[in-house]
């Protein structure tokens, strides 16, 4: 089963990868940002010791992190606008399987930091008349988002894997972008290939960054 | 002498445990009152009900003439907004200091001040160094609390405690956590705001220091003050068998004679 490896026509198709990188790029930075900002909001809710706050965030957690991200892309793109009449199209259901999911995950990593924060230092906000929401924002998450830091930037590397999952409703990026080279150029190897190289390249660094990261926050506990 | 603080028939239960059981005290101003009593008495407690950290199950606690809440179907309801107004003005320093551990020390003194007390980040800035400077760690305002020793730790808490300028202070045990050597230090900066006319209340098993700056010494037994005078009478001739054992307990210290 020798192959006879030819990346020429993936370099001579380099627009057509180019383009799908860049949907990448684009897809990824707003469901991460929607994603793991999203998620504090839904993780603060979740914390809350108000049942009418804490149940639907937690209703919520356990939909989204209990159904796979590409059955809900796929749902949001063919049964969401059925059901509500609302008009989806490719980008705007990877985005909301994509975020929501991410939420979710990011949700329970912003609770866990959350109550890894001694009771006390809800005590000292309080003693100095700091109400719940001063001492959250002021005392509390200062310190608990850092000390998840390694676990959120864990979730935005898998962000930037799901993304992916996008093509499966046709959204142009990388794995798409590959798939079309692939059927014009009969080079399914050398295509999906590159689309894994690519996605090893940039994460690479990503990865070993926060190995960095994990150790300058150790040493600054 | 002005009345600061006045508590009448302070209830507390947690659950069925009922931990206070009726205490009437009255504080005045630039009054040092310390309260003794063996572990589980319910001191902590009945400090945190004076500035709401707990709820008070029952009872009525006025500050400077204020009743605090208000009377509805003969029950105290307090509103969580008049309660964090009231927290900013008793200032609490607590066991284990519980210094944000984010910021700096001057930050730690500021945040209180602009956050609750909306000063202008100068002005706090000022009276933090003030407050600091009384403490004695003008010199530690950049640094991070993890870089303090157990002793400037509390002394930068009661600096930040005192920035607020409360009406009163509370106390709790503040030099239970501390190495031998360094209570003295923090033991001399409450001292000396005693001496500037502070209102005080103050748990500790410091019998030293409650015989040589207390006003009056409140001996409190199973969430009732069973005894309370000057100290200069009530360490060296108890009324109780239960606060001659407590005082037998603490043999470390010797009255002087
Ligand atoms: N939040 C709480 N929940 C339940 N029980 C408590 C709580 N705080 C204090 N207690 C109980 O109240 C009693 C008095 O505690 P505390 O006021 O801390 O005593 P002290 O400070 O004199 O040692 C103890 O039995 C303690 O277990
Ligand atoms: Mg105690």
């Amino acid at each position: 089963m020798a192959h006879n490896w030819d990346f020429a026509t993936i370099l001579q198709n380099w627009p057509v990868l180019w383009v799908g990188i860049k949907g990448t790029v684009f897809i990824f930075v707003i469901t991460a940002i929607l994603g793991l900002g999203g998620g504090l909001i839904v993780g603060i809710a979740r914390y809350s010791k108000s049942p009418f706050v804490s149940w639907p965030a937690r209703a919520f957690v356990e939909v989204f992190r209990n159904t796979p991200v590409l059955v809900q892309i796929i749902w949001f793109y063919y049964a969401f606008p059925i059901l509500t009449g609302i008009e989806t199209d490719p980008f705007l259901a990877a985005v909301l399987g994509i975020s929501l999911n991410t939420m979710a995950f990011s949700a329970e990593i912003y609770r866990a930091g959350i109550q890894s924060i001694n009771r006390a230092q809800w005590e000292a906000g309080k003693a100095i008349g700091m109400n719940y929401n001063q001492t959250l924002r002021r005392i509390i998450l200062p310190v608990a988002v850092k000390r998840v830091l390694p676990a959120l930037t864990n979730r935005g590397i898998e962000v930037f894997k799901m993304s992916t999952l996008a093509s499966v409703v046709g959204y142009v990026e990388t794995l798409n972008q590959a798939k079309l080279i692939s059927d014009l150029n009969f080079n399914p190897i050398e295509s999906y290939t590159a689309v894994a190289v690519i996605f090893f390249v940039v994460l690479y660094p990503v990865v070993q960054g926060t190995y960095v990261l994990e150790r300058m926050l150790r040493k600054g506990d | 002498m002005s009345e600061i603080l006045r508590i009448e028939n302070l209830h507390k239960s947690f659950g069925d445990l009922e931990v206070l059981k009726g205490i009437d005290l009255a504080v005045q101003a630039g009054e040092t009152v310390v309260l003794l009593g063996s572990s589980g008495s319910g001191k902590s407690t009945m400090l945190r009900c004076l500035n709401f950290m707990e709820t008070p199950t029952e009872g009525k606690i006025h500050l400077n003439g204020e009743l605090i809440g208000t009377e509805r179907g003969g029950r105290m309801r307090y509103r969580e907004a008049e309660l964090c107004a009231l927290r900013a003005r008793i200032g609490m320093v607590f066991q284990h200091f519980n210094l944000f551990p984010h910021m700096t020390v001057l930050e730690n003194v500021m945040e209180g001040q602009v956050i609750v007390l909306g000063r202008g980040k100068p002005e706090a800035q000022d009276k933090a160094m003030a407050q600091l400077d009384r403490v004695g760690l003008a010199e530690k305002a950049a640094e991070y609390p993890a870089r303090l020793s157990g002793g400037q730790k509390q002394r930068v808490a009661i600096a930040r405690a005192l920035a607020m300028d409360p009406e009163v202070m509370l106390f709790d045990e503040v030099t239970s956590a501390l190495d031998p050597e360094l209570v003295g230090e923090v033991l001399k900066t409450i001292r000396q705001l005693a001496e500037d006319g502070m209102t005080m209340l103050c748990v500790t098993h410091e019998l030293g220091f409650a015989y040589h700056v207390a006003n009056r010494v409140l001996f409190l037994h199973e969430g009732t003050i069973l005894e309370q005078g000057e100290p200069q009478s009530i360490l060296k001739a108890p009324a109780t068998d239960r606060m001659s054992e407590f005082l037998e307990g603490h043999s470390l210290f010797k009255l002087p004679d």
